[in-house]
Order: structure tokens, then C-alpha cells, then sequence
């Protein structure tokens, strides 16, 4: 076995230490009656060679990867840098462990530091975590917090619009049904967008969170201006879950418009597809509400030396500690993800953000318009969108349609009918700046030659 | 030269490096984007005014080679798996195999859309399916999840299941959970969320949990009994079939920890002793790496009869084809987006076909060998507060050291000088200055008998210069850290 160094002359030597004569013995404080006694049926042991060749045919078989891919709603595929990969392979990195012993955990600490400034920077806010686990958990998470930060001040209640990602939605609702915290959901309004005044309506009974996502699931700019005046009136948080962070090299962050709790899927930052993780949430607040945040934070000390380095600290709020009193049950998190993401958004830097958001506008904006002057296709909604928008179907059914497109090797994007009945006519196109021209024309004249009955 | 058995801390070069921001200088960038083939829009002509990025994001400007020294630097500083035994009690911190990352990598698996059609991503669905059959057969049970994305959120999901259970079965989810009080923090705080309040029992005076402690606690307000096997002790919950007897009579469910499963591999499955859910971490048991903290991987595996509360979506096999099935109207819902840590699941599945039913077996055999040969050495210059046989880990205090004034931490920090990491420290809180040591099967004999020679040298070193302890780590990047000043005064970016 190429992973365990023992060997037999060595089995007995320390067989004869511990005094027990053969290894099956050390398993006798099991009592008889639950000892396996046939082998556990697996399949045989493989060497790396024939692991490899096994693994590699079942790679083969997803060939939706060799498919010009338009492809979003909550994962995107992005330029990143080989640079990546080489560091967070790097042994020191991957097998390492979380860092509660900082004097030997300190390049992972410094990174986690780094990360946490990163992501303030990026969402506009104070104060970041180490990350959680994705964008959907980190969205409960925020509920549970904007309940635990305005304890007895705010009704037990969050009220979440209907354009934020379904999954998500569907993870806030798994989380918090056994918390005694309520959660509304306010219908699409008009135009793929929240509903304001309905939302308004919702909160005028009191909310300790308004939650709302932009760019919304369907691409489209939410008006954080009228979240936060729904936040105010609820006398609750304001939660803002933003599922394409690219975004933000253009759009001004929620913290701008005065978001409390600011939760973000990184996976965009240099983080492969992989059929949908590991990836990474990014979850930030405002400095008032740190001790009510959930995860790990890393912060900045001196050692006796009097040299600067870091910490793990605040763990007060965290399970190891407080147990069924903390902030959170999180203790693993996506800390490797969130290096990737630490790297990519030093590769990228200041300009690089701005001119990736400015690229993915272009790609998208171009398309938009091409597919709105096609026959049999129309751009349901007016709002301003960034690298994704809805495509209405008006002849072919979009599961059909779909599928045509499959036939030419074309993913043409997410069907939206299951999560909104209203839309069953409708599907999600995604352009990032990977698409190439010739992708683009190819699903463009696709369309306009199978879109007609 | 170094003998073959010293210890293996020694000095290095080490290089000063400030963060990235200290570093910018304008104009510089790391990564080039292809061009547009489309024209350049002006972003004031389709988004509106009030919704434009007033300033950027301050990220720094710095160049290619830059980030590559920064970030090598900084891995400089940390010890990992690859460069020392880290023996850190209840956390498995095995070898992760190298074949596994490349498995990981392969352009089939790593660039494959979460939403692509399932008929286009069959060989990824097929080793989900087989994933969950492997891992069905070494917990005993009959259906598993992959969907959670740690231990703690796999506890959270496999309560969740227990609650929905109890609803079903007696129309209410009842109100409390036993826990042990060696358990691992995450486990009351799992039960909280799920929105149960948690009832401490205590380990017996042997360190095993006892069955009238148990009896004496049960009532048809507790939902489960929440147990850990081998606990944190690193001792097998001998009476745990008893125990699970008595939660079922009661009409209890009992759900197992995991986290040490890697003892029992081959040996014990804990469907056969009465386990109803449990979770699996993957980044402990099936090798795949913790990355300083993650991402790990936490499936839970049921009982038939729990099988319509796991979370949506499931992979079902239909023929020789695979798909997604959302449509079960039982299931507690959904634990975070999509189906699981996929890449880490490719890790772990890799790792199972590599070993094959004996190499786990092997695991177990050796992880156990390791840790009790480490007792026997060990035992004799600390104090060991259950001396009997244990498995995968061993637990030892400061007790005979607190007389020279030196504690557990000091013996963890000089551990760090000799070129270990240290143990678990503190943990479990039922032992008072608690040194938990998990070697794992990793480890060889040589290696081990280092660690011997470092702890017995630190035991000496109490007793001739208990001063020096106070002053250790002298060797790595930082010395010991001021973790008060660092909560007090927070500078969190």
C-alpha cells in the first residue's frame, strides 16, 4: 500500500511495545458483535496508472465541457491565471490545517488577512470573514445574524424578494425553518425586478432583514436605494447577496447604498466550475455588528519580539468555544477557495477588475441587442443587466429549443420555467468575457435558424 | 550529519513580506485579458447613473512575479502535512495523496458547469452515484448526501433529517438531543440551529459514556443521542449498542459523528452497531486536503427510513444512465447551492478506489497501531488519564509537568522548536490540559519515534529548564503570538 510506510518488521516490533500479539487484537475494545468479519465490497485496489485511466474516461464522459458554453446563474466561467494553481498546490498551502497555532500558520494567516481587506474593498463594507462555505449558506448565515445583531429591537421576521437565485432562497428557508424566524417571500414585480411596493407592504409589520440580490437572478440591477429606504422602515438589516461579484468593477458596491450584511459567491475570482464546488462565500458587515458575524476572522498582533503577525481572534462567538451558544456551527470553511480568490484579485489588481467588468458589459450588451432584432425571440425585460439577461421564446418551447441547440454542441443557458412558472417561456443567457466572437455568432444564427416553428 | 532519529526542527532562511497593498505600485498588473472582438461599450450608456462605481476597489497593483514571491513567501511560513507529522488529535491529518489533485484538475471534471444538462455530464453524475454507494457500504447505512460542504454543516443536515423524521413518525420534532460533553464543539452548536436545546451527559469514569446515564436522561422529549465513535478520547463507545437500544426504545434516533471514523474503517460499520444518520468528513478519512481550513467535504449517510429527508437534488440510476432528481416532496430542502464540494469529492473517490476494501482495512489497522504504540512510549513521562487500549488517538495531560510551572500550551509551543506540529490542545474540555494526539497511519515508525524523542526531551527540559518552555517557539517566523492584544484591539484588514 504506497501510502503507509509500515512495514511487517515493523508491525511486530510495535505490536511487541504496545504487547499485543497480531494488529487485530487493538480492534478487541470493539465488542464482538459489531466487528466486520468479511471485507468491506469495494471494487480492487487500483494503481495510480490504472486509477488515472479510469478517472480520465469518466472526465470524458461530461461533454458539456467541450460545448460553447453560455452558461450562468450562479457560477461563470472567467479569464484566470495558471499562477493559481501553482500556489495553492504548493504543500504549505493544501496541506495544511486551520491555523490555531499561528507561530507556524503564518503565511495562511497573512493570506486570510489579505483576503478579508479584499473583500472589504470589493462589497464596500468594514469588516469580512474568512469565508463561508458559498454564497447560499452565507445567505442564511446572514439571516441568522441580522436576528442575533438586532435581538429584541426587530420582529422575528425576513422578508426576501423573489428575484434573489432560487437555491439560495431555498437554503435560507432549510436553514431558518426551525429558528422562529419567518421568511416572506415578496413575488417578482414588472420588468424581472423586486417589487417595491409590495416588498414595502411586506415590512411595514417589521423585519430584522430585508434581503434582496444584485444583479438579481435575472441579470438585472436591483435599486439598492429603495432596499435600503424598505431596510429602514422594517427597522431591520439589509442583506444583499450579489451571485456575480465581477460586477462590482463597475457597480457601485452595496455598502454604498448602505447595506448591513453584504454576502458574495466568489467562485468568479479564479475558482474552476467543478459541477458546482468547492467555491467560496464572501460575507462582510458593518464594524457594529462584528460580534455577531459568524466564522473565522484573522487579525493582526505582535509576537513577543514585538514583530507584527497574525491571529485567529474573536473566537468567542465560534463553537469550539462557546458551543451551542456561538454565532455559528461553521468551523471548516473554503479557506484554500478563498487564497485562489486572494490571488486572482492581486493578479487582477485595481484596473484589471474595472477592465474584466467592462469586457463582460461589452460581450453581453452585443448580444442583447443581437438577440433582440432576431424573429421569434424578444428581451422580456427593460432593466439594466450586466453580463447575463432573460430571453423570451415566442414560437419554439424553450425546453425544445434547448435542445436544438445541444444538437449544435451549444449551451445556450438556463432554462427559468421550474423556479418561475411565469417564465416557462423564458431562459437566462449568460456572456462573460471567455465567449468568443465566433461562440457568439454561432448561437445567434442557431437561434434565428431553429427559432421559428 | 543528523542521525537517523533526532529531531527534525532545525533553522532556515526565511524572508520578510509585507501585504500585497504595501506592495502596489501603479501602473503594474498580473493578469493580461484577451481583446474585445466586440465594440467597447461605454458602461454611462446602459447603466444608470446612480448605479456606477463612484471610486474602485483599492486592490493593488502588482505584477505577475510579484504575487508568485509574495504568495511563496508566505507559504514559507506555515507548516503542513508534506513538511512534518502533525498530529493533531480528532482531525486525521493523513497524507494527501498527489494523484488525487490531478484527478481533481482533469478538464472533464474542473470545467464542467453546475447547470449542464445531466445527459452531458453523466461521468460526473456516475461518480457522485458510486461515491455515495462506497461510502453507504463503509458506514453500514443505506443512503448518503454528498451535499454538505464540511463536518458541522453535514451535523446540521443529518439533524435537520432527524427532526423531519420525528415529525413524521410522532407528528412533532420533540425538543432535545444528548450530547456528550467530550463532544466536538460543532455538535451543540449544530443542534441549536436545528432548533434543539442540547442535554450534556457525562463520559463515564473510564472515559466511555454509560448506559444508565444515558436511560436516566431519555424521555420522549429527546429526539437523539448524538454520539462521536471512537470519542475524542480516542476510545471506542463500548456500550453503544446498548445505548442505541435504549434511544430506540424510547423512540430516539442516535446520530454519529464521523470524525473519527478512519479507526474503524474495515473493522466496525455503524449501521451495525445502531447508528441511524452520521456524517463523514471526507478532508479527514479519505485524505483529501484541509488547505488550511477548508474546503472539506461532510456526507451524511442514513437508514432507509430517513431516505425521503435528504436534501434535493439526489442522483438516481436508471439503467445505465444517471440524472438529478429534484421531485421528493420530504426533503428538508437544500444546504447550500448545487450538489456538494464536487472537486472534493473527486479527491475522495480517487482515494477509495486506490486503497480498495483491504487498503482501508490497512488504514485502520495502522492508524490504530500508531497511536497505542505512541501511548505505550509516551506514558511513562506524561500523564495518561485513560490507560487503556485506544484507537486512532490518544489523550495526555500536563499534570506531572504543572509542578515545574509548565502547561500544556509551553509543551505544544517547545514541540513546534523540535519540528512538530503540536497536538490538539485543550480539547476535549472533560480533561483538564488535554494534549490529544492523533498520528494517523501516515506516520512511519521512525517518524514516530522522533516525536517520542521530542516530547520526552520536552518532559526533561521541565524539569532541568522550565524557563526555556516559556520562551518557545524561538525558531519559526513569528514567537508566540499576543492573542489577547489581538481581540482587544481589533485590526481585522
Amino acid at each position: 500500500m504506497r501510502f503507509i510506510p509500515a512495514t511487517d518488521a515493523e508491525i511486530r516490533e510495535m505490536l511487541a511495545t504496545v504487547g499485543v500479539e497480531q494488529v487485530s487484537d487493538l480492534f478487541d475494545v470493539i465488542p464482538d458483535q459489531f466487528r466486520l468479519r468479511r471485507p468491506l465490497s469495494l471494487p480492487r485496489a487500483l494503481s495510480e496508472w490504472e486509477l488515472t485511466r479510469d478517472m480520465a474516461g469518466l472526465a470524458r464522459r461530461n461533454e458539456g465541457v467541450e460545448y460553447a458554453s453560455f452558461l450562468g446563474a450562479g457560477a461563470y466561467r472567467h479569464v484566470s491565471s495558471v499562477v493559481i494553481d501553482a500556489l495553492i498546490a504548493r504543500s504549505e498551502f493544501l496541506t495544511a490545517y486551520t491555523p490555531y497555532q499561528p507561530e507556524v500558520s503564518q503565511g495562511t494567516l497573512q493570506a486570510i488577512f489579505e483576503f478579508q481587506g479584499f473583500v472589504c474593498e470589493l462589497l464596500g463594507m468594514e469588516v469580512a470573514n474568512a469565508s463561508v462555505y458559498d454564497a447560499a449558506s452565507g445567505l442564511a448565515e446572514a439571516c441568522l445574524m441580522a436576528d442575533r445583531a438586532l435581538r429584541r429591537k426587530a420582529r422575528k421576521r425576513v422578508v426576501v424578494s423573489e428575484t434573489v437565485h432560487p437555491e439560495y432562497r431555498r437554503v435560507v428557508s432549510t436553514y431558518l425553518e426551525h429558528s422562529g424566524i419567518e421568511v416572506e417571500v415578496v413575488p417578482v414585480g414588472e420588468g424581472g425586478v423586486t417589487d417595491w411596493e409590495r416588498l414595502s407592504a411586506a415590512v411595514a409589520r417589521g423585519a430584522s432583514g430585508v434581503v434582496v440580490q444584485s444583479p438579481n437572478y435575472f441579470g438585472i440591477v436591483e435599486d439598492l436605494r429603495r432596499a435600503r429606504e424598505a431596510a429602514t422602515e422594517a427597522g431591520g438589516l439589509l442583506i444583499v447577496a450579489v451571485a456575480e461579484p465581477v460586477s462590482l468593477g463597475l457597480l457601485e458596491p452595496p455598502g454604498g447604498f448602505g447595506a448591513d450584511i453584504v454576502v458574495a459567491e466568489g467562485q468568479s475570482f479564479g475558482i474552476p466550475l467543478s459541477f458546482g464546488g468547492p467555491y467560496v462565500g464572501l460575507f462582510a458587515t458593518r464594524d457594529r455588528y462584528v460580534r455577531s458575524m459568524p466564522g473565522r476572522v484573522a487579525g493582526a498582533t505582535v509576537d513577543r519580539a514585538g514583530e507584527t503577525g497574525f491571529v485567529l481572534t474573536l473566537a468567542t462567538r465560534e463553537q469550539h468555544i462557546r458551543r451551542e451558544k456561538a454565532t455559528s456551527n461553521i468551523c471548516t470553511n473554503q479557506a484554500l477557495c478563498a487564497l485562489a480568490a486572494t490571488i486572482h484579485l492581486a493578479l487582477l489588481g485595481k484596473r484589471g477588475l474595472e477592465q474584466v467588468a467592462r469586457q463582460n458589459l461589452s460581450q453581453a450588451t452585443w448580444m442583447k441587442r443581437a438577440v433582440s432584432r432576431l424573429e421569434g425571440f424578444e428581451v422580456p425585460f427593460e432593466g439594466p443587466t450586466f453580463n447575463e439577461f432573460v430571453v423570451r421564446s415566442r414560437e419554439v418551447p424553450v425546453a425544445d429549443l434547448l435542445e436544438r441547440l445541444e444538437a449544435r454542441r451549444i449551451l445556450a443557458g438556463v432554462p427559468l420555467g421550474t423556479d418561475y412558472p411565469h417564465l416557462e417561456d423564458c431562459w437566462l443567457l449568460t456572456v462573460t468575457e471567455t465567449a468568443t466572437r465566433s461562440d457568439m455568432e454561432r448561437l445567434v444564427s442557431a437561434l434565428e435558424e431553429e427559432g421559428r416553428k | 550529519m543528523t542521525a537517523k532519529n533526532s529531531t527534525p526542527g532545525t533553522r532556515g532562511l526565511v524572508f520578510r513580506e509585507p501585504l500585497l497593498r504595501d506592495l502596489s505600485t501603479e501602473g503594474r498588473r498580473g493578469l493580461d485579458l484577451p481583446p474585445l472582438e466586440v465594440d467597447e461599450v461605454d458602461p454611462g450608456e446602459v447603466l444608470p447613473e446612480w448605479a456606477l462605481r463612484r471610486a474602485p476597489a483599492e486592490l493593488p497593483e502588482v505584477s505577475e512575479p510579484e504575487v508568485v514571491r509574495h504568495f511563496t513567501r508566505l507559504s514559507q511560513w506555515n507548516y503542513s502535512i508534506d513538511t512534518g507529522m502533525y498530529p493533531l488529535g480528532s482531525c486525521t491529518m493523513k497524507y494527501n495523496p498527489r494523484v488525487n489533485e490531478a484527478m481533481a484538475r482533469l478538464p472533464g471534471f474542473a470545467d464542467l458547469h453546475p447547470r449542464t444538462p445531466d445527459r452531458l455530464a453523466q461521468g460526473a453524475l456516475e461518480l457522485m452515484y458510486e461515491l455515495e454507494r462506497f461510502l453507504a457500504e463503509i458506514s453500514g447505512l443505506d443512503r448518503v448526501t454528498l451535499q454538505p460542504a464540511a463536518g458541522a454543516h453535514g451535523e446540521l443536515c443529518g439533524v435537520l433529517m432527524m427532526r423531519a423524521w420525528h415529525l413524521r413518525t410522532h407528528g412533532r420534532p420533540r425538543t432535545k438531543v444528548i450530547v456528550p460533553e467530550s463532544a466536538h464543539g460543532t455538535n451543540p452548536a449544530s443542534c441549536a440551529i436545528a432548533g434543539y436545546r442540547v442535554v450534556p451527559v457525562k463520559n463515564g469514569p473510564d472515559g466511555i459514556v454509560e448506559p444508565a446515564q444515558v436511560a436516566e436522561l431519555m424521555d420522549d422529549e429527546v429526539a437523539g443521542f448524538m454520539v462521536t465513535c471512537p470519542n475524542t478520547l480516542g476510545l471506542f463507545e463500548r456500550h453503544i449498542g446498548e445505548i442505541a437500544e435504549i434511544v430506540h426504545e424510547a423512540g430516539g434516533l442516535v446520530y454519529m459523528d464521523g470524525a473519527n471514523l478512519n479507526a474503524i474503517l474495515g473493522e466496525a460499520r455503524p449501521g451495525d452497531f445502531g447508528v441511524d444518520v452520521m456524517h463523514i468528513n471526507l478532508h479527514k478519512t479519505f485524505s483529501t486536503p484541509h488547505g488550511g481550513g477548508g474546503p472539506g467535504s461532510g456526507p451524511v449517510a442514513v437508514r432507509e427510513d430517513l431516505a425521503p429527508f435528504l436534501p434535493v437534488p439526489v442522483v438516481v440510476q436508471e439503467g445505465d444512465r444517471y440524472r438529478l432528481e429534484y421531485d421528493r416532496p420530504d426533503s428538508i430542502g437544500k444546504m447550500r447551492s448545487f450538489y456538494g464540494n464536487f472537486g472534493v469529492l473527486v479527491r475522495a473517490h480517487a482515494y477509495i478506489r486506490s486503497l480498495g476494501a483491504e487498503g482501508l482495512k490497512r488504514v485502520a489497522e495502522i492508524a490504530v497501531l500508531n497511536a497505542n504504540y505512541l501511548k505505550e512510549r509516551l506514558k511513562e513521562h506524561f500523564h495518561l488519564p485513560f490507560d487503556q487500549p485506544c484507537m486512532h488517538e490518544l489523550v495526555l495531560t500536563d499534570k506531572h509537568q504543572q509542578s515545574f510551572g509548565v502547561k500544556t500550551l509551553d509543551i505544544a509551543k517547545r514541540l513546534i522548536d523540535l519540528g512538530f506540529h503540536p497536538p490538539t490542545v485543550y480539547f476535549p474540555l472533560v480533561v483538564s490540559g488535554a494534549l490529544m494526539i492523533e498520528p494517523t497511519e501516515s506516520e512511519s515508525k521512525e517518524t514516530l519515534d522522533q516525536f517520542v524523542d521530542a516530547m520526552v526531551q520536552i518532559a526533561e527540559e521541565c524539569r532541568a529548564e522550565p524557563e526555556r518552555l516559556k520562551e518557545a517557539p524561538r525558531r519559526p517566523v513569528r514567537q508566540r503570538l499576543d492573542e489577547t492584544r489581538a481581540a482587544r484591539n481589533l485590526v481585522l484588514r
